[in-house]
Formats: structure tokens, C-alpha cells, sequence
């Protein structure tokens, strides 16, 4: 069958499947397991308001549980066993074994490095164009063009980079931009920029910068008119200059967006797996723990320290994931 | 600082400069990709892509046309015809400056000299590309003679590339098929959850029951678990149910990824919807299923399209689903960003496919991007700040 075909049909399966249940689920919930009529009808009508939220998220919470709550745990359980002894239980070997390799080391150094870096650009530029953006008529097409890489694949963004950082050999015309530039600023000979250590992990940065930005702008930008106006006002009457106006008013007000945005960006980069695997695929000192984690589910096949790797992924995601979870838990009192 | 007024002018100035500066930044990698697209993969090749836009002096290799064409005038031998033309399609834009003989001596002569090539002739070459050629004896070589020419030629964009990757039934590395497969993969993957989260936010936005406010935090909890720890767990999920590598799976990881955000985002936007109305609704006798599906989901069209957008884009671009869940070993379901990423392996050089492979690939999710913007902000507001 055609997949085109076989698309449709799962959009019309898929589709009416879940109308259907959703449908025939409440009008056996109505009509005949609890029917509002006859002697029990006020006690039916009450069951059957019990009953019904669950119908609604039946389909959600399968899917949820089958497909991200049950791997944290089937995940930490394969990381304690070995697939080549049969999945027998080795306690905590895989973990020993990966902290054996220097490979993980870099890849848990380089990732420190992503998060400190990354996040941080992003949100700055993404604040400087917020501020700059709200002050001027052509603005919103500003903005948009810098929110433009949100739309593109990492893959995509890859390819584009991977040409700005291209390398032709000395003599011939360079057609990357970061050699041009770097040639007609009296570098003495073309440089191969994705093959240096820790500067080519910087270069893998940018990418992810470059695309996060928008988001952190975007965010921002709605921050920043949200302050009140009042304020803002009552500092220039005392005689505040744009800079204070901005690090001590405005700064303040919007600390929270910025912790948000922060945070997003920071699990954004803990996932980050794309650019590496395009761009270096960890070769040259690049390596990061979900393209590491890759290298060892799929090329090595060692499903106990890819899992182990992931469980490492989980770990340093966990903290967000208890303070996003408390801070929802505090707004809905 | 002192005076405000007076440097008022010059910071809004400096404002305009910045953001130009910065949306320049921001533009020309993308804009190096895109024209680099339109260019042969000589032109890629000899001079980076900010030079297309003028008219570039290249290096070039050509060829005089073959003996058999020569003609008799007199005493003489003589072959003559244009450089530039290759099976009869002529660049006569081009100006030659400098040409030679040989390829140690590119430079020799200049337009419009006479080389004398001893008992292999006199050759004239002018500088729109014309050449005579000229014998006392025939000439007696299979292949014409070699000339090096340095021309300047004018810009110079084809459509060719896109032809070459589209269009191209014999191109075995062309994205026709990789766009098809992304594209079946992509629509229903963004349907279904939307239908999925759209009941379940309603339970949670506007039905009470006990262990409401822990579903709620559940998913917000969800909403940051890393995806790489479900690939394997599911992966072996998939084979035991006899699902394999292949769309369905496809479907059904992103469909399971996808849902923490899209209940989150409509669950925060049905909250918002105004409480007399589904409470009118109520008293009137309306049933739940029917308040949702003609009251809800009408009124939560920007919450839908929102995360739509955000689901869309996000299949689009995944590369991650479709290497673990989507493509087995024959290669017959691989999705775009796959392909490209085969393709920096294996044509690392060949920047007129790549590109254009690339913008293939990019050009759809930017044209949603562009149109859909409005719900695309709104969405992330909904999602981020809280």
C-alpha cells in the first residue's frame, strides 16, 4: 500500500477511532450504565458525573503512561542490567563501566559547558533584541526574522552553519564566511573550525544560540510590556537614564520570565542530540550525553550504559522538572 | 547622561543600527544557504556566495572544437567558433581577460592576442570568446585544443539544483520520496494528539474529580522528561506488539511525546474560558460531551492552532523518532532530515545538493512559520509564561 494511502487511512482510522470512543463511551455512560431516568435517576446522574472525566482522559493517560512514564522506569531497570547475560540484574557495573570511559567525561564536561553558554547567550541577545525591537516602527518584521530559526530543523541548521564554518584549502577563494573573514583579518591560513577542540564545541553552540534566541525574545518581549507604565514614567521624572531605566525598573519586574526562559532553554540543551550528530557527531572532543547516549543504544548496541546514560540526562533534568512541578502546584492554590 | 534630550536622537539611532545589525546576523546564514542553492556547483565552489551578486573572474578550462570540424582556406587549416559554447549553448556574457596554452602558463596572452604554437598552429582568442585557429598543416589530434581562459562572467543563478533533487525520476538521493514520507508522517502525528489532549484538557480544565490537581501536575511533570529515555523501553515495546520500525510507530511516539504540551497549553487556555457559559450550557441540559464539542472546542480554535503549529514543526524537523522508530534497514520510509543527514556524510562537498536538499526541507516549515506566526507566539506565551 502506497504510505500516502496508508496515511490517510490512519488519519481517518486514527481520527474516527477516537471520535467514535469518545462518542459511544458517553452514550453507554448515558443510556446504559447509568441512565438518568427511573428511581435511581439522581444517584445515576452523580455516578455517571464520576465516571465521565475518566472516559475523557482514558485515551491521554494511556498514552502518557505507555510512552513517557513507564520507560523512566524501564529505562533505570535496563541500566541496572546486563543485555549480553540475558538482562541479568549488575547492580550498578554499567554506571562503573561508563565512568571508566573518558568519552563520557567529556561529553558530561562538554554538556556543562552547553548549559552554562547556551542559556545564557540566548536569553542576553534575546533580552537586548526584545528592548531594542519594542522602541522601533519596523519592529515586529525585526522580530519576526530573528524568530525566523525557530521554524528550522536542527538538521537544517546544520547544513547552514556547516557552509558559514566550511574550509577550502590556502590559495583557493574561501566560499565559508567564518574563513573569509577570518583570511581578510590577516589570519595567515584557512582554518578547519569544526576540528579544534573546545573552540568547535563553541561553534556547535552558536547553532543552538542562534535558534533559541527568537523563543527567548519572544518571551521577553511580552514580559517587557507587561511592566506597567507607571513605573517606567516615575523613574524617568527622577531622572533616570535608559540604562538604569532598564537594569534597575525593568530588569527586576521580569526576573521570573527570565528564570522561565532560562530553564526552558536549559532542557533544550540537556536534549540537544541533532546538531551534534550533523555537524561532529561527537568526533574532535565535541561529544555530548544524547549523542553519546546514541553512539552506545545504536552503534555499540550496549543497551545498559546507553540507558545508564539517559538515567544521567534524567538526573540533571530532574531539578526543573521538581521545580516546574511545584511552581504549577502553588499557582493552582 | 545628564541630558536626556539632547542624546535622545542619537540613542534611537543607535537603536535602528543595532537591530539592523542584529536581524543581518541573524539572516545571512540562511541567506548564504538559499542563494548558495541557485548557484552551479562551479560557482560554489570557486568564490563564496556574498560575490554571486557581482560579476565573478573565474578560472576556466576549455576546449576548441574538435579537428573534424576544420575547414580549408587556401593553404591554411583553420578551426574557429566560440569557447564558451558547449553543445550549442552559448554564455557570451562572459569576458576573457588573460588566456594561455598551457596550465603552467595561464596568463600568457591577453584578448585578442595570437599564440604561436609552432607546428600546432596560431590561436587567436578574443574576449567575448571567439577563436581562430590556424594551420599550415591539418590538424590531426582526436580532441580539440585546450585553452585557459581567466573571464569575468556576470551573476548567474539557475533552478537547475532544485530540478536536479525534485524532479529527477533517476536520482536515486533525491527528496521527492524523503518529502512525501515526512509528510505522511507529520499530519496525522499532528491530528491525533490534538483530538487526544483536547478531551483530557477539557476533563481537567472544567470537571471535577478527586486527583485532578496530581493529573495536573503529572503532566506538567511530563512535560520536561527527556525523550531519549523512551527509546529503547519502546523500541522493544514496538517489536513485541508486532509494530516494528515503520509509520505506525512513527504515529504513536510522536503522538505520546507530543501530548504533555498540547494538554498543558489547551488545559490553560479552556481554564480561561468564561465559566457562565459552560454553566448556562449545564443548566440548559446540555450534556458534557456536547458542551465540549460545540461550545469547547470552538472557542479554543487559537489554543488548537497553536499547538498544531508547534506539533507540526516539531515532526517536520525530528530527526530523532524517525531514525529509532520510523526507518528500518531497506531505507523506504526515510524522512527528510535523514536524507540530509546522509548526505553531509556522503556529499560533505557538494554544496549545490546539500543546499538545495536543505532548503527543500526548510522551505515548508517557514512557510507555516511565516503565515501562522501570530498563533505561534501566542502559544509559546501560553506555554512559558505562567
Amino acid at each position: 500500500m502506497h504510505p500516502a494511502f496508508q496515511g490517510l487511512l490512519t488519519i481517518i482510522v486514527g481520527v474516527g477511532g477516537c471520535v467514535a470512543y469518545y462518542y459511544f463511551s458517553n452514550q453507554f455512560l448515558d443510556r446504559v450504565l447509568c441512565p438518568a431516568r427511573g428511581k435511581h435517576a439522581g444517584r445515576n446522574i452523580n455516578r455517571a458525573n464520576m465516571i465521565r472525566p475518566w472516559l475523557f482522559l482514558m485515551p491521554a493517560l494511556i498514552a502518557l503512561g505507555l510512552y513517557l512514564a513507564y520507560p523512566v522506569f524501564e529505562t533505570l531497570r535496563l541500566s541496572l542490567t546486563d543485555r549480553s547475560q540475558g538482562g541479568a540484574f549488575v547492580g550498578l557495573a554499567n554506571y562503573q563501566q561508563m565512568a571508566s570511559e573518558p568519552k563520557f567525561w567529556e561529553a558530561l564536561t562538554n554538556n556543562f559547558l552547553w548549559l552554562l553558554i547556551v542559556p545564557a547567550f540566548s536569553t542576553m541577545f534575546g533580552l537586548l533584541a526584545a528592548q531594542l525591537t519594542d522602541r522601533i516602527g519596523w519592529g515586529a518584521i525585526a522580530k519576526s526574522l530573528i524568530f525566523m530559526p525557530m521554524a528550522i530543523s536542527f538538521v537544517g541548521a546544520a547544513v547552514i552553519w556547516k557552509l558559514v564554518y566550511d574550509t577550502r584549502p590556502l590559495g583557493q577563494d574561501q566560499i565559508g564566511v567564518m574563513n573569509a573573514v577570518y583570511l581578510s583579518l590577516g589570519g595567515d591560513e584557512p582554518q578547519q573550525w569544526l576540528t579544534i577542540p573546545f573552540w568547535n564545541s563553541i561553534l556547535l553552540m552558536v547553532v543552538l544560540i542562534w535558534i533559541q534566541t527568537g523563543f527567548a525574545m519572544v518571551i521577553l518581549s511580552a514580559a517587557l510590556r507587561g511592566i506597567p507604565e507607571e513605573t517606567i514614567e516615575a523613574a524617568i521624572v527622577d531622572g533616570a537614564n535608559p540604562f538604569q531605566v532598564f537594569f534597575q525598573i525593568k530588569m527586576p519586574q521580569i526576573s521570573s520570565t527570565i528564570v522561565v526562559v532560562w530553564t526552558t532553554i536549559t532542557i533544550v540543551v540537556l536534549k540537544v542530540f541533532d546538531i551534534v550528530f550533523a555537524m561532529t557527531n561527537g568526533q574532535w572532543e565535541t561529544q555530548v550525553l544524547a549523542n553519546y547516549m546514541y553512539d552506545k543504544l545504536f552503534r555499540a548496541n550496549d543497551w545498559g550504559v546507553g540507558s545508564a546514560s539517559a538515567m544521567v540526562i534524567m538526573l540533571l533534568v530532574s531539578p526543573i522538572l521538581v521545580w516546574n512541578v511545584y511552581n504549577a502546584r502553588k499557582e493552582m492554590r | 547622561m545628564d541630558n536626556i534630550a539632547g542624546t535622545k536622537s542619537s540613542l534611537t539611532w543607535a537603536v535602528h543600527l543595532s537591530v539592523a545589525l542584529l536581524v543581518a546576523l541573524w539572516l545571512f546564514p540562511t541567506v548564504g544557504l538559499l542563494v548558495s542553492s541557485f548557484r552551479t556547483a562551479d560557482q560554489i565552489a570557486t568564490s563564496g556566495w556574498w560575490k554571486s551578486m557581482f560579476p565573478a573572474v573565474q578560472n576556466l578550462t576549455l576546449r576548441t572544437a574538435a579537428p573534424s570540424d576544420q575547414v580549408q582556406e587556401g593553404t591554411l587549416y583553420v578551426l574557429q567558433g566560440n569557447l564558451f559554447e558547449v553543445d550549442g549553448n552559448p554564455r557570451p556574457e562572459a569576458t576573457i581577460s588573460v588566456w594561455g596554452t598551457s596550465s603552467r602558463n595561464i596568463d600568457a596572452y591577453e584578448a585578442g592576442q595570437t599564440a604561436d604554437m609552432g607546428e600546432d598552429g596560431r590561436l587567436t582568442v578574443q574576449e567575448n570568446g571567439q577563436y581562430r585557429l590556424e594551420g599550415d598543416t591539418e590538424f590531426t589530434d582526436r580532441r580539440g585544443e585546450r585553452v585557459f581562459v581567466t573571464a569575468e562572467t556576470p551573476p548567474e543563478f539557475t533552478w537547475r539544483n532544485y530540478q536536479n533533487v525534485l524532479f529527477d525520476p533517476t536520482n536515486r538521493e533525491g527528496m521527492t520520496k524523503a518529502f512525501f514520507n515526512t509528510l505522511t508522517v507529520t499530519i496525522p502525528a499532528t491530528i491525533i494528539p490534538i483530538l487526544v489532549a483536547a478531551f483530557a484538557a477539557y476533563a481537567l480544565a472544567w470537571m471535577d474529580f478527586p486527583g485532578r490537581a496530581l493529573l495536573i501536575a503529572a503532566v506538567v511533570g511530563l512535560l520536561v522528561v527527556p525523550l531519549q529515555l523512551a527509546l529503547i523501553p519502546l523500541l522493544r515495546l514496538h517489536n513485541e506488539l508486532g509494530i516494528g520500525k515503520g509509520y505506525l510507530g512513527a504515529w504513536m511516539a510522536h503522538t505520546g511525546f507530543g501530548l504533555p504540551l498540547a494538554i498543558y497549553l489547551l488545559r490553560n487556555y479552556m481554564v480561561g474560558l468564561p465559566k457562565d457559559i459552560i454553566e448556562n450550557a449545564r443548566v440548559d441540559g446540555a450534556s458534557e460531551f456536547q458542551i465540549f464539542v460545540k461550545i469547547i472546542l470552538p472557542l479554543s480554535f487559537p489554543a488548537l492552532a497553536s499547538f498544531a503549529i508547534f506539533q507540526f514543526l516539531w515532526t517536520w524537523n525530528d530527526l530523532l523518532v524517525a531514525l529509532v522508530f520510523l526507518i528500518d534497514s531497506t531505507g523506504e520510509t526515510t524522512v527528510m532530515t535523514k536524507q540530509i543527514v546522509e548526505l553531509l556524510g556522503t556529499r560533505g562537498g557538494n554544496w549545490e545538493i546539500l543546499a538545495t536538499s536543505a532548503f527543500v526541507s526548510i522551505a515548508v516549515p517557514l512557510m507555516v512559520f511565516f503565515v501562522m506566526q501570530k498563533y505561534l507566539v501566542r502559544g509559546l506565551l501560553a506555554g512559558s509564561v505562567k
